[in-house]
Parts: structure tokens; sequence; C-alpha cells
């Protein structure tokens, strides 16, 4: 009975969805207030309709109902209750309601917070909300629809994939989703923007929060993805250059370049197309990833399933929206121009190139991405772009970003003295020279370019603490600071941070596989392991071999590790659970591999440098994106410099 | 001239939606039936470091064989790895096709996680795996002892695959 009910809230919720794309449009065109009145009213009831539609299907996994071939096909009753309420999400039907209540909800939140916006701008961004929802809540009911049942329903489901039953992995895809989705506010404020005609400071302003929330929620969900594959895939590796990988990346790369063009289109009323173009791009990017993770287009170790029926309907409804937003871009945008002059060098001439680095390189990963598909269709044969191309491209882009990064806070707008910004950035200049020396000097000589990569990590880190310096000078000055100037500081000393951890790990990386007796003991970056046993262990739904490793640090007891190898019951699919022990300077990592059948195993025991920095890192930016959002700057918003748009916008 | 800048976006979507539209229909998991039942493509490989030939059609002629094309850069191929040093225990010859590789990397790799291979030749410009249709790595083919290809198993093997798919066809291939 749930499920019917939910099967039909999803049903309503598209209806709503249909009306919410609809009438308020036409109500915005005709000045109509009680036509426009149904966009913030819609926007609500989709979003409470969804919700219940969803807290259906959670019912279900929870009680497991497998009279739901959804759930009787990614359940199982042993299966612990998080994963269980996981599972809601953890498979195709489900994500796909994920999204669309993120959506919804996202929706709604304009709908309550956007007071300050003029109203047919309102209006206009939740009709295109609606439109995006007819799309999803359309795909999910006739092609996806997670609440089919089964008849007979089955005594027992048939488990989620075991590889996928972590913490990490059970709060990937809302994270990574509230990104995703996240910047469909952007996309419809830009496609409202080019209804309108007009890109003023006011819409930039209020077109950066809404894409600071969906970036800092991308970026964490990125993090936790990359941290789940470095501690479950038994390897230390955090990052493949995998298509799905690339799917998040690149939308990470347009939001960071939209949100340092919108400063500019605010400040110096310059960049707008640009802005409006990226807006779209950030969300088109996002759909692409949908596209290419549910299409099977493209292989990749993420084993999706994956059906062509969908993979037509999801490439139509990425084509439409993209390409409707695009036509209207096309028709509008030669109009945007600017009234800002541009100085080369400048605050704004700064973001210019920041914004040119990160563009070609979200273009470069994705014709990486999206090569082996052009050669394929055009029959030149299949191939596979690995993770040499990504770095041999990606790496050297950024390096001159990175260096600019430092120096652009220090400019100031219209026209700077690059000069004076430079000499007074001397000390930061002196600190990285010292860090990436003293490194290769002292520390491992095994590779300059590591030694370098540090050095610019250090470079950014100490420019950023001295820009924080200049503009506080004291402490209660530091106080006195804007709680968004807070979040570039702490944006960009968390990305200084995360490249140190990213170029260390990458490059020092120290690994030790071989096959140990019980007994023996094998010494690695200074610490020696000792494989004391090997057991036998039972969790709630698997069977493991647990070792114990005893460590030892100049002849003194360290810690002691436990890796694990298990088998789930349900599909009999090994997992490696790799043993770590975080220091700040590196992390130990064991792995225990397979019996060699005379009493030894396989063992894998790594030392990651810095590793732990790339975490601490990505945690940093995102709090800064949460600081930055709690500015209240934000929530007064652009009342001052409010346009006589509002004027009209009320007056019918 | 300005304006056909703003046009441009439009039409990259319009070309991109027409290439993925063509792609959808074909299942990128199975081989082009063109190369299955048909001899494998000529090829002569140097050793992952220096000159000379060290892996050729000959080599594998008289024999049912396995050919896995890797790279020590391919994380599949690390999932993979232990399974292959099983199936190489168990006696059924592999051939690896080191593709596209650092020659110290693809040796670090195989010093520290074994050796399965009988030969490794070594893919440089990737020719050979553009002529056997590699599409992700690792991939494996099976080979019978006439040098016909007979079956392709696209991205890594682990142990159901081998004991529910892989092994049943050599074991068939033996008993010809």
């Amino acid at each position: 009975m749930i499920a019917e009910f939910g099967h039909f809230a999803l049903t309503l919720a598209l209806a709503v969805a249909f009306v919410q794309a609809t009438l308020p449009l036409l109500g915005a065109h005709r000045r109509d207030t009680g036509l426009m009145a149904l966009a913030p009213a819609g926007a609500m009831l989709q979003f409470a309709l969804v919700a219940l539609a969803f807290g259906a299907l959670m019912h279900a996994y929870i009680v497991s109902d497998f009279s739901l071939a959804n759930v009787a096909q990614n359940s199982h009753t042993a299966k612990p209750m998080l994963y269980k309420v996981a599972g809601t999400w953890g498979n195709h039907e489900g994500s796909m309601l994920l999204w669309a209540l993120i959506l919804s909800l996202y929706g709604a939140a304009v709908a309550a917070f956007g007071g300050n916006l003029t109203v047919t701008l309102k209006v206009r961004v939740l009709s295109i909300q609606g439109m995006i929802g007819c799309g999803i809540l359309a795909f999910i009911l006739f092609t996806s629809n997670p609440f089919a049942r089964l008849d007979p329903a089955p005594f027992d489901g048939q488990s989620l994939n075991p590889l996928l039953q972590d913490p990490g992995l059970a709060f990937h895809p809302p994270l990574l989703y509230l990104g995703y989705v996240g910047l469909s506010t952007s996309f419809s404020f830009a496609v409202a923007a080019l209804i309108e005609g007009k890109v003023d400071a006011a819409w930039a302003r209020w077109v950066r929060p809404w894409t600071l929330a969906a970036w800092g929620f991308l970026t964490a969900g990125i993090t936790l993805g990359s941290w789940w594959a470095y501690y479950e895939l038994g390897w230390g590796g955090w990052w493949f250059w995998d298509p799905v990988e690339n799917a998040s990346f690149m939308p990470w790369l347009a939001a960071t370049a939209l949100l340092h063009s919108a400063i500019v289109a605010e400040k110096r009323d310059a960049l707008k197309a640009w802005t409006i173009f990226l807006a779209i791009v950030a969300f088109a990017l996002s759909l692409l990833g949908t596209f290419l993770v549910r299409s099977g287009v493209l292989t990749s170790v993420h084993a999706f399933a994956s059906d062509p029926t969908r993979g037509v309907y999801i490439l139509l409804f990425l084509v439409v929206t993209v390409g409707a937003a695009f036509a209207l871009f096309a028709w509008r945008g030669p109009a945007l121009a600017g009234t800002g002059r541009f100085e080369p060098v400048s605050r704004e001439g700064a973001l210019l190139i920041n914004n040119f680095v990160l563009t070609v390189a979200a273009a470069s990963i994705l014709l990486g991405t999206l090569y082996p598909l052009f050669l394929d269709i055009l029959n030149a044969g299949k191939v596979s772009v690995g993770a040499p191309y990504f770095q041999r491209v990606f790496i050297p882009m950024m390096i001159p970003m990175l260096l600019i990064m430092a120096i652009a806070p220090m400019l100031t707008w219209r026209r700077a003295d690059a000069g004076a910004a430079i000499v007074s950035l001397k000390w930061a200049g002196l600190v990285a020279a010292i860090v990436g020396f003293g490194i290769w000097l002292f520390i491992n000589r095994a590779s300059a370019l590591a030694a370098f990569g540090i050095a610019i990590a250090a470079w950014l880190f100490a420019a950023t603490m001295w820009e924080l310096y200049t503009r506080a000078r004291t402490w209660r000055g530091l106080l006195r600071q804007p709680r968004v100037s807070w979040g570039m500081t702490m944006a960009h000393a968390g990305l200084a941070i995360a490249i140190a951890g990213m170029t260390a790990s990458t490059a020092w990386k120290v690994e030790d596989i071989r096959v140990m007796a019980p007994g023996e003991t094998t010494e690695i970056a200074g610490y020696q392991f000792t494989l004391s046993n090997v057991s036998d262990v039972r969790g709630p739904n698997y069977a493991a071999l647990r070792a114990t490793f005893n460590v030892r640090r100049n002849g003194q007891a360290y810690t002691t590790l436990y890796p694990e190898k298990r088998i789930y019951d349900v599909g009999r699919q090994p997992t490696t659970e790799a043993a770590i022990r975080p220091t700040i300077w590196g992390d130990l990592y064991a792995v225990i591999g397979d019996a060699d059948g005379n009493g030894s195993y396989v063992t894998r025991i790594y030392f990651n440098p810095l590793v732990g920095w790339m975490w601490t890192g990505a945690l940093i930016m995102v709090l800064g994106a949460g600081m930055s959002l709690s500015d209240r700057r934000y929530r007064q918003a652009a009342t001052a410099d409010e346009t006589p748009e509002k004027s009209h916008g009320v007056a019918v | 001239m300005r304006r056909l800048v703003y046009v441009l976006p439009l039409v990259l979507v319009a070309l991109l939606g027409v290439a993925f539209y063509f792609q959808l229909g074909t299942d990128t998991q199975k081989l082009p039936s063109a190369l299955i039942d048909k001899p494998l493509p000529t090829f002569n490989l140097p050793p992952i470091e220096g000159d000379g030939v060290v892996l050729a059609n000959s080599d594998l002629a008289g024999k049912v064989a396995l050919i896995n094309v890797w790279a020590s850069w391919c994380p599949p191929c690390r999932i993979e790895h232990p399974v292959l040093m099983g199936i190489a225990a168990s006696g059924v010859a592999i051939y690896g096709v080191n593709y596209k590789d650092k020659p110290d990397d693809a040796k670090r790799f195989l010093t520290q996680l074994g050796n399965p291979f009988i030969a490794v030749g070594a893919d440089r410009d990737g020719k050979l795996a553009i002529d056997l249709g590699v599409y992700g790595y690792p991939e494996t083919f099976i080979v019978d002892a006439n040098g016909i290809i007979r079956y392709r198993h696209a991205g890594p093997i682990n142990k159901v695959d081998w004991e529910q798919t892989l092994l049943p066809i050599v074991k068939k291939l033996q008993a010809r």
C-alpha cells in the first residue's frame, strides 16, 4: 500500500512540476501575479510530494519489502540497517529518485529563501527548475519506476554490492548529488537571466551563494568518493581518472570557474555572457555525468547497470535542456556586453586567467574522456585514454594557475601594480624556496618535480596567509574580517594543503608487496611490520580472513593493524579492508591478500606520505564554502542597488 | 562574426548529441564480432626494455593461450593481477602485452606483484591494442592452437569469471 502511495505521490509531483514549469512563466511574461504565485507554491508542493515518494521507497527498504522488484534486487534481510537505508539510493531507480528529491529541495529552497530576488526573476528561476523536474520525474516514472511490484515476492533479496557496503560510500551519492543537482539552480538563474535579457550586479550576487553551496557539496562528495577508493580498493591509490570520476570533476572545475567569474560580473560589470555560459556548462557537465554513468556509453571501473533505453532518454533530456539553454544564449547572449573595461594587470585580469585555465582543463578532461568514443564512432579503432594523458595535460596547466592564484587576492580591481604585489609576497616566495630546496636537499631527492610541487603548495599557502595578514594586521583585525573573506582564505589555503598531500602521496609512496609467513618482519619507511598471526573471523554478513600486524618503530611498539579480506555470504564477492593508521606525515596502510597454501599470505604494505593532508585540505575548502554562505551579506542581498525591474514586477 | 561565437555552444551540443546517439546502441563489453573466430593480427613485440623481439605470433603456435593486455598505470589491472597469478600457477599459458607503459613502472609492477606471463611484449605505440580492438584495460583474449581468437573478456577477470566462463572455454579448446 505504502509503495502505491509513493508511486501516486510521484505521479502527482510530475503534474505539479508541469504546472510549475508553464503557467508561472506565462504569468511572468504578462505580469499576472496570480499565475506567478503558482511558482513558489508549486516548488514547495513538488518537494513535499517527491519527499513522500522517497520516504515510501526508504520505508520499503527498511522493512525489507521484497515484493518491490527494486528492493528484492538491491537489499537483503541480513544487511545492517545503515546499508538498508543507504540501499534506497544505492541502485539506479533509487538514485534517480534521490536526484529528483534534491532537485525539488533546491527549488523549494529558492522559493523559501529567494525573498530578496525580483519577483519575475524568482518566478522564472522556479519555472526552469520545474522544467528540469518534469524531465527527471518523467524519466523515473516511464523508464525507471522504483515502485514496480514482483509477484510472487521472493523470500530474500539479492543484496547490495559488498564493495558499496561502507559508511563512506553510503553518504557519497547524496553529497555528490547535492553538488551536481545544486548546479541546476545556477543553470536556472542563467536561463532566467537570458529570458529577462539582463545580467546585472544583483543577479551575479544572487547566483553566487547557490553556486557556492553546490560547489561545497560537490567538493565534499568528490573527496568522500576518493577517500572511499583509497581505503576500500586496497592499493593506496585515490584517483584513477576513470570516466565516472572525470564526470564529477568536470562540473567541479566549471563551478569553480563560475564562482570566480560571477565575482567579476558583480564587481566590474564584465564577463557577463561568459558567466551565463559557465552556469549552463556546469550543469550540462553534471547532466553529462549522469548520462555517462547511467547509459553504458563508456566503460568504466564503476560497474553500474546500464540500459540503452534509459540512455536514449537521458541523452534526449540532456540535449533538449542544454540545447534550449544554448539556443537562448545564441539569441540573447550577444546583447549582454559588459560595461567594465578590462586592464590585463588587475584582479579581474587574474580572475580571467583563472577562468581560462579552469575551462581549458575541464575541456581537456572532456576530450580525454570522450576521445575513445569519437574514435570508435569514426571506426578508427577502440582505444582507452589512461591516467598518463590526464596527468601530462592537467598538471602542467595547474602550475601557472596556482602561481597566479597566490598573487590575485593582492591585486586591486581595475588596474593593479603587479610588481608591487609580487614584491609584497617576497616572504611567501622565500618560504616556498626554502621548503622546496629543503625537501630536495635533505629529505628526498627522488623527484625534483615533487619538491617543486610542494614548493608551489607552500607558496600558495604562505601567500594566502600573508594576504590575510595584510588585511587584518592585528588579532582584532582578524576577528573583524567578513566571513566571505574568511571563506576565500580557507578555500585557497585548503587547496594548498590538499596539493601538498596529492604531490607527496603520488611521488613518494613506498610500497612493499611480498609473501609473508606469520612471524616474519618487513621494514618500510622506518617502520617494522611483523605479521603476528592470521585468523578467521565472522562479521554480520560476511566471513573474513583477519591479519594482525604488530608495527614497531625504533625498536618500540608503535601500533597494531588488522587488515581483513572479506567474503560476503550473498554473492560470494571478496573485498579487501585495508588497515590504515594515519599520522601527520603519512598513512601506514596494510592489506592482506590470498593464502599461498603453505601457510603464507600475500601482503601489501604501503607508506603514503601526507595523504591525510589531502582530506584535511578538502575539508577546509568545504568549511570555507560554509563560512562564506553564513555571511550576512548574502542574506541581506542586493536591495541597495535594486533595479527598476522590481517595481513593475510587483506593480501589476 | 561576434554572433557566431554565441552560436558555437549550440552547434557543439548538437554534434555531441548525434555522436552519443550513435554510440548508444553498441555494447562496449562485446568484441566487435569481426575479430571473434579470426586469426590474431600479425605482431612482433619488443621486450619491456631494449630492442629485439620477445613476443610474436609464432610464440603462441600450437597451444591454447591467454593474451592479457595490461599497464602498470591501470588500477583494474592491479586488482586483476592476483587472479592471473593463480591462472598461471594452474598451468594455463598467459602472454602479456604491456600497453603504453614506462619500462621502469612495468618492471616494478611485475617484480612486486609477481610475473604470471610466459613472455611480455611491449606495445609501445599501442598498435597491437588498436588491431585487437582493445577498449578498456585490462583485456584478455583466448587464442586457440591455430592462433584464432575465440573469446574476449573486457575489464578485470575475477575468480568467478575465470572459473565459470573462461576456464571452460580454455578446457574445451584444449580438448580439441
